[in-house]
């Protein structure tokens, strides 16, 4: 069975970036080596670079996100893209237009690139299975399948603390079952090659054979924490008490809640990170958000440079097999 | 009417009710098998087909197929797919009732029983509905529906309104004798899902379908069915604790029969990584373990039916992102050839592969085809057993090309099929 989109082209360049899953470790660490190539210094803004004027990016969200729309839309603008903003959620789906019917009109308004937000798992997939041969699709989150933007971010907020990956023991906490974001985080840090990735959850929030995806369980927050260099802390959604998967965030909260007391478990210099945005007193206490050894707002300014990396790595590509 | 006489010669006569392989020619007058092995006297043929070195066997009969007329003719009509059945040397469909509207009145299978008489490419019989639009709540007419020529029930996979309503349906289907056709999944614990909960579908992050949600249901129908003395039959299962529970029950001495879509017999959950909306079925592929407990079983006769589970589906049906895409498979052209890769892969002999697709359904739902004695509707496939070929979506002749065994290469090929006397089917060659 074929047809399957092919993330990178027969060099091995970045075409589309979908999924985690398939690159290898120096794929991963070239994207990292060129998001610091923008990463923003302290206290000085990222300077806009002429790679990709000229082109047109648009982001096709099916989902609401202002946050991770809105950093695209920055990475893309500093890189002198123009950006169309297409929200379908509240348009054509609704009055029954096929997701290709969709893609179509948008391809027939011209565009270079698309980057998707879908709710469905493999909408990335089957749109970068659909689209013209020179377009290239950014996976900005499908169902539960896949972020792998924000999953190179959180790479790029470790590496920048912690260096190397090889030593690091990491620990992801919450809602594994529905989030996409941790999925993407598990097959990253495995591909980097961290010495143990944890999973830290109740069992009605952690997905079938969770083990082969590589990771450790844990059903204990100190236990799953213990001497890890960073935490990963995921957002939970209110809908998982009405789904009978909690009994109450007060509960959450009570078992696995991250405080300044329990961080005491991990190794002193642990980082907390958190994809946003985040329910403080649910999943983390402020004094733990807010705290010093919180990098959660690092992750997102991080994020415009990461997103910068992915598009013009993708972009550059596809305008040179043009010219062949 | 019929006037026609043909004589089969030269073939290898598979015949597993009348416990027959061997080479014996078949002589048909009138729609009818006028004689097997021995000419019948005053028999003359009008004309003769030549099968040496090809099987003769019964005509299959496929329970369980989604006809899609009336209410979804753009996925397929009556006509379409009885001439799709022809060509894989199936004489018999066996129509979910599952149309729109619905089989709950004599009405609606009037209609499709015309339509399938005047296409006459197949013979049509319906399962009528088990309760009223199949909506689980009220009891359809199962009485008026079995006296107008429906020859079991169903509520195909829509859930049932409450473990109440289904008992009550099984003893009211007993009472008419009528087989009741289950397609055992408890909704609750398949919710979204749209593949087999297990590692695949974590890693793509699919909503899961868990082994239980059909292993709780057949448990609640196999307790129902024997305090009800249903005459259950379990379509279309798909793990192998399920097929560990009917068998301990048949033991017990439950009356109860089982098939299996033949595609559960090849595909597994591995299949659907990548995304492909060509292996979203349901019930899902399972492992490889279920997979190996289902050939077994149907080695064993513990499953007895072999069936399509045809769903035809238009291409944009499937072209959307994988859990959006509507489950199916269009089987009724691969039925046979893959029946034969399971003799191909020494899972079971010619004649036993044959009874499941033939004599086995007859016997489950106590019908009268699926047999060559003399006086029966010669109802006949003949098939090459040594034709190689490949399987290109565009040559299907089903509405629906939705199939994930494309590009599968197959040994033996159906060359001439009769029903009621009549060739409905001869290849080119």
């Amino acid at each position: 069975m074929n047809g399957e989109p092919q993330q990178t082209d027969t060099q091995g360049k970045l075409r589309h970036f979908l999924s985690i899953e398939g690159f290898r470790r120096e794929q991963l660490v070239q994207i990292l080596d060129a998001a610091e190539s923008f990463a923003m210094l302290p206290g000085r803004q990222v300077k806009k670079v002429p790679l990709l004027r000229g082109k047109i990016i648009t982001n096709l969200f099916f989902e609401n996100s202002t946050r991770t729309r809105t950093t695209f839309e920055l990475a893309a603008k500093l890189l002198s893209a123009d950006v169309i903003n297409f929200n379908v959620n509240v348009s054509a789906t609704s009055k029954g237009e096929t997701l290709l019917d969709t893609l179509r009109n948008i391809e027939a308004m011209h565009s270079d690139m698309f980057v998707v937000r879908h709710h469905a798992s493999g909408a990335a997939h089957f749109i970068a299975q659909h689209v013209a041969p020179g377009v290239s699709v950014i996976n900005a989150g499908d169902g539960r399948h896949a972020h792998p933007t924000q999953a190179m971010l959180d790479m790029f907020t470790i590496r920048r603390h912690k260096g190397d990956f090889t030593p690091l023991r990491v620990a992801i906490v919450g809602d594994i079952q529905h989030s996409r974001v941790a999925r993407s985080q598990i097959m990253a840090l495995n591909i980097l090659g961290v010495s143990e990735v944890r999973v830290v959850a109740p069992r009605t929030l952690l997905p079938a054979d969770v083990r082969t995806l590589g990771v450790h369980v844990f059903h204990d927050l100190e236990q799953g924490i213990e001497d890890v260099d960073v935490i990963i802390m995921l957002r939970l959604q209110r809908e998982r008490m009405d789904n009978a998967l909690l009994p109450s965030a007060h509960e959450y909260f009570q078992l696995w809640g991250l405080t300044q007391e329990r961080l005491q478990r991990a190794r002193p210099d642990a980082i907390v990170m958190h994809p946003g945005p985040i329910n403080r007193g649910v999943e983390i206490t402020s004094e733990v958000a807010d705290g010093p050894q919180s990098v959660i707002l690092q992750q997102v300014s991080y994020g415009i440079a990461v997103r910068m990396a992915v598009m013009s790595m993708a972009m550059g590509n596809r305008s040179g097999d043009q010219g062949t | 009417m019929n006037t026609s006489s043909i004589h089969i010669r030269g073939g290898r006569l598979i015949d597993p009710a009348n416990g027959i392989d061997a080479e014996k020619d078949i002589f048909i007058t009138n729609g009818l098998v006028a004689g097997v092995g021995e000419k019948p006297g005053g028999f003359e043929a009008k004309e003769t087909i030549d099968a040496s070195g090809k099987i003769v066997c019964p005509g299959i009969i496929d329970l369980g197929v989604h006809l899609r007329e009336p209410g979804e003719e753009h996925k397929g009509t009556i006509c379409s797919e009885a001439e799709a059945a022809a060509r894989g040397g199936i004489t018999t469909l066996i129509c979910m009732p599952n149309t729109r509207p619905v089989i709950d009145t004599p009405a609606v299978w009037e209609l499709i029983r015309r339509r399938a008489k005047a296409c006459g490419s197949a013979r049509v019989l319906a399962i009528g509905a088990l309760t009223k639009n199949l909506e689980g709540e009220q009891l359809a007419e199962m009485g008026a529906l079995q006296q107008a020529g429906c020859i079991a029930v169903s509520n195909t996979r829509r859930r049932m309104g409450n473990t109440l309503v289904t008992r009550h349906a099984m003893e009211y289907a007993r009472t008419f004798d009528l087989p009741v056709i289950l397609c055992s999944e408890d909704p609750h614990l398949k919710a979204d899902g749209c593949m087999h909960e297990g590692s695949v579908a974590s890693r793509l992050g699919l909503p899961g379908i868990p082994s239980a949600a059909e292993t709780v249901a057949v448990a609640r129908d196999l307790a129902l069915t024997e305090h009800t003395d249903s005459r259950s039959h379990f379509h279309t299962l798909s793990t192998g604790r399920a097929i560990e529970m009917i068998r301990q029950a048949k033991r017990g001495g439950a009356r109860l029969s089982a098939d299996v879509a033949i595609h559960q017999l090849f595909l597994l959950d591995t299949d659907v990584d990548g995304f492909h909306a060509t292996c979203h079925v349901d019930p899902p592929f399972r492992t490889q373990t279920d997979r190996d407990i289902l050939r077994q079983a149907v080695a064993s006769g513990d499953i007895e039916v072999i069936c399509s589970d045809h769903q035809p589906h238009e291409a944009d049906a499937k072209t959307e992102p994988f859990p959006l895409t509507a489950p199916g498979i269009s089987g009724l052209e691969t039925l046979l050839p893959l029946s034969l890769k399971l003799v191909e892969d020494g899972i079971l002999d010619l004649p036993t592969v044959i009874a499941r697709l033939t004599w086995g359904p007859a016997q489950a739902l106590g019908l009268p085809q699926g047999r060559l004695d003399s006086g029966r509707s010669a109802d006949i496939c003949i098939f090459d057993p040594d034709e190689i070929w490949t399987l290109d979506p565009e040559g299907m002749h089903s509405s629906g090309r939705n199939t994930p065994f494309a590009g599968w290469e197959f040994r033996g090929r159906v060359t001439h099929t009769l029903f009621e006397g009549r060739t409905t089917w001869r290849s080119a060659s």
